[in-house]
């Protein structure tokens, strides 16, 4: 029971950083990016060949960070994998969804997003191969928190908590203390009045782009670090991420925050009471009950 | 010589199966505007009912009922529309991409369900002890198989009459008129919900009735059969052929089938052993390529849908 929250969370964590920049995609450009996930595939392999290169460059970088199983190669690494794929992010965008968004149809993005989400996942495929990788083949073994009940965490997925919530502060300080904070809301609630006063509405949907793969990457590499990487990543997490962005709402950030919580908690406490195989089905069951309950998510605004 | 025939009635038999899906989701998306990201859900529905309904009688798991052939197929197209019902019901009247998405999971959920309720589908196995009918009579594989090509082939000329009829329908006009101006069908008393709805059911009946015949034709039918990707190959048709078209949609599906099967071939004489594993991959990107390469560069298809203005409509310009 307490074993499953605590895994809950730490998934939930994850699902958080991918919802964030999916919500904001969704409320800007307003349809649903079934590539969004894919973005934690790309974070998650440039973070396996920037790893790769840092430790062979600098083998003192390969040294352990405290407790854990990841090395300093690893953490610098990752930071290069938000900015790669931030930029991919931003880069298939330019290439393909403007230009579709131009012709004005907002359910081709739909369809051209699940185009772009093959086209990814099966390059990565294609260039990494199709087997499971790990960041490093050391076993970690769980450190048992208590007996009675029974918790064992691993010191990576303590990390993996503070990063992501560290992460997740960042964000709500640029969203509330700084000019592109003001922009985005203001390009969010009417894009045209924001293009009025000012704000060029190309570069808050650059930027919302860079955030939402940067942060999406940070997930992918959390991801591999508690499972393994593989280039479905993307494949397994959709419904999910989708689930934790609809139960914030739309276009809520802090609900997407939230969403992913709940979805993670939700996901893993149902193991408790359905069989493992079906746990592929549980977000869907999420949204399912969501739009029956609350059909714009918690904190969401009904739009039409 | 032979060999070359008896390929060719197989390939037509799958391209006309999957010919009749495409019309099914053509009607959702060509002309109500729906997007079904979960086509194969409605696909499977149809396979397993139509297995459960007319296969033999099974000891592990439920089925087995021994219907005859014509009513089994029914079964399996109205399995798919009360799918198409209850998820329609939940989640029509919401935004279109909360749409897409509640329907992608119901595809995820079903192919879910399919694997592990093993009582009910056989589970991961898949479902067997299905007799096709007729086999032991007509008792020559070649022959049997014309003889499938000729009923898939008829079906899918009904469904394609069928579907010109009703599109050009006061019911086919409506659909376009609430997928174009919504509050304007309205202002006209319509209930935009309900005609979405029916549109939904009858679209996802007839791509049930596709997946019943493809069942029929493998007399089995697994998980395997009923993954996402399924859903992105009829999309693809669609696209490729022009939604909103039918002509263009069954066209679409016997081009794309075409180059799949082709690219399929091609890359397993042609390309190196250790590349072969990826033969899949390669063919996943090209369709995706072919994708957004179309959306992108023409975004009505080959065979774009043919507007047309009524005759008062163009006194008036």
């Amino acid at each position: 029971m307490i074993q499953s929250l605590a895994d809950g969370i730490l998934v939930g964590a994850i699902l958080s950083l991918g919802a964030i920049g999916l919500t904001m995609v969704m409320h800007i450009l307003r349809f649903a990016n079934f590539s969004h996930a894919e973005l934690l595939s790309i974070g998650a392999y440039s973070a396996l060949v920037f790893d790769a290169l840092f430790s062979g460059i600098l083998p003192i970088l390969a040294n352990k960070v405290g407790p854990f199983s990841m090395t300093w190669a690893l953490i610098l690494s990752m930071l290069c994998a938000m900015g790669v794929t931030g930029l991919s992010a931003m880069l298939i965008d330019r290439f393909v969804f403007k230009r579709i968004r131009e012709k004005g149809d907002e359910l081709s993005m739909v369809f051209a997003s699940f185009g772009v989400a093959m086209i990814i996942r099966n390059v990565l495929g294609l260039i990494f191969g199709l087997k499971s990788q790990l960041y490093s083949n050391d076993i970690v073994f769980a450190v048992m928190v208590s007996s009675e009940p029974m918790l064992l965490i691993k010191p990576d997925q303590v990390f993996v908590l503070l990063a992501a919530l560290l992460i997740m502060l960042m964000l709500h300080f640029v969203l509330s203390r700084t000019t592109f904070g003001y922009a985005l809301r203001a390009v969010a609630e009417n894009p045209s009045l924001a293009e009025v006063s000012g704000i060029r509405l190309s570069r808050v949907i650059a930027l919302v782009w860079i955030i939402g793969g940067g942060l999406a990457a940070a997930a992918g590499v959390f991801y591999g670090l508690n499972n393994h990487i593989n280039p479905v990543i993307g494949r397994d997490l959709v419904l999910p991420i989708f689930a934790a962005t609809i139960v914030g709402g739309i276009g809520s950030v802090y609900g997407a925050v939230l969403g992913g919580f709940i979805v993670g908690i939700a996901a893993s406490m149902a193991l408790l009471v359905l069989p493992s195989g079906y746990s592929p089905a549980v977000p869907f069951m999420i949204i399912l009950v969501l739009l029956l309950v609350r059909p714009h998510g918690l904190f969401g605004e009904p739009q039409t | 010589m032979m060999g070359l025939i008896s390929y060719l009635v197989f390939f037509i038999t799958i391209a006309s199966i999957l010919a009749i899906a495409v019309l099914g989701l053509n009607l959702q998306w060509g002309n109500a505007g729906l997007f079904n990201g979960g086509v194969v859900a409605f696909f499977g529905a149809g396979a397993y009912g139509t297995l459960l309904l007319g296969g033999d009688p099974q000891s592990d798991h439920i089925g087995g009922f021994d219907l005859i052939y014509p009513l089994a197929l029914l079964g399996g197209a109205v399995a798919a529309g009360v799918l198409a019902w209850v998820a329609g019901r939940l989640t029509l009247h919401l935004r279109h991409d909360y749409f897409a998405i509640a329907t992608f999971g119901v595809a995820v959920t079903f192919e879910n369900v399919m694997r592990n309720a093993e009582g009910l589908s056989g589970g991961a196995k898949g479902l067997r002890g299905f007799t096709r009918p007729l086999e032991a009579w007509v008792n020559n594989g070649f022959t049997y198989n014309m003889l499938f090509l000729l009923v898939v082939a008829s079906l899918l000329v009904c469904t394609y009459l069928f579907l010109e009829r009703l599109i050009r329908s006061p019911y086919g006009r409506l659909l376009r008129a609430i997928r174009e101006d919504e509050i304007a069908a309205c202002s006209l008393g319509k209930n935009p919900g309900r005609i979405r709805l029916t549109a939904f059911i009858t679209g996802s009946c007839i791509v049930g009735l596709a997946g019943g015949l493809y069942a029929t034709f493998y007399a089995f039918v697994s998980p395997q059969d009923v993954l996402p990707t399924l859903t992105f190959q009829l999309w693809a048709m669609l696209i490729v052929g022009g939604a909103g078209n039918n002509r263009g949609a069954i066209f679409g599906t016997f081009l794309i089938w075409g180059a799949w099967t082709a690219s399929g071939w091609g890359l397993s004489r042609l390309a190196p052993v250790e590349v072969q594993l990826y033969t899949g991959t390669m063919q996943f990107i090209l369709i995706g390529l072919v994708i957004v390469g179309m959306l992108l560069w023409r975004p009505q298809g080959l065979f774009p849908e043919r507007l047309v203005v009524s005759q008062s409509g163009r006194k008036s310009k």
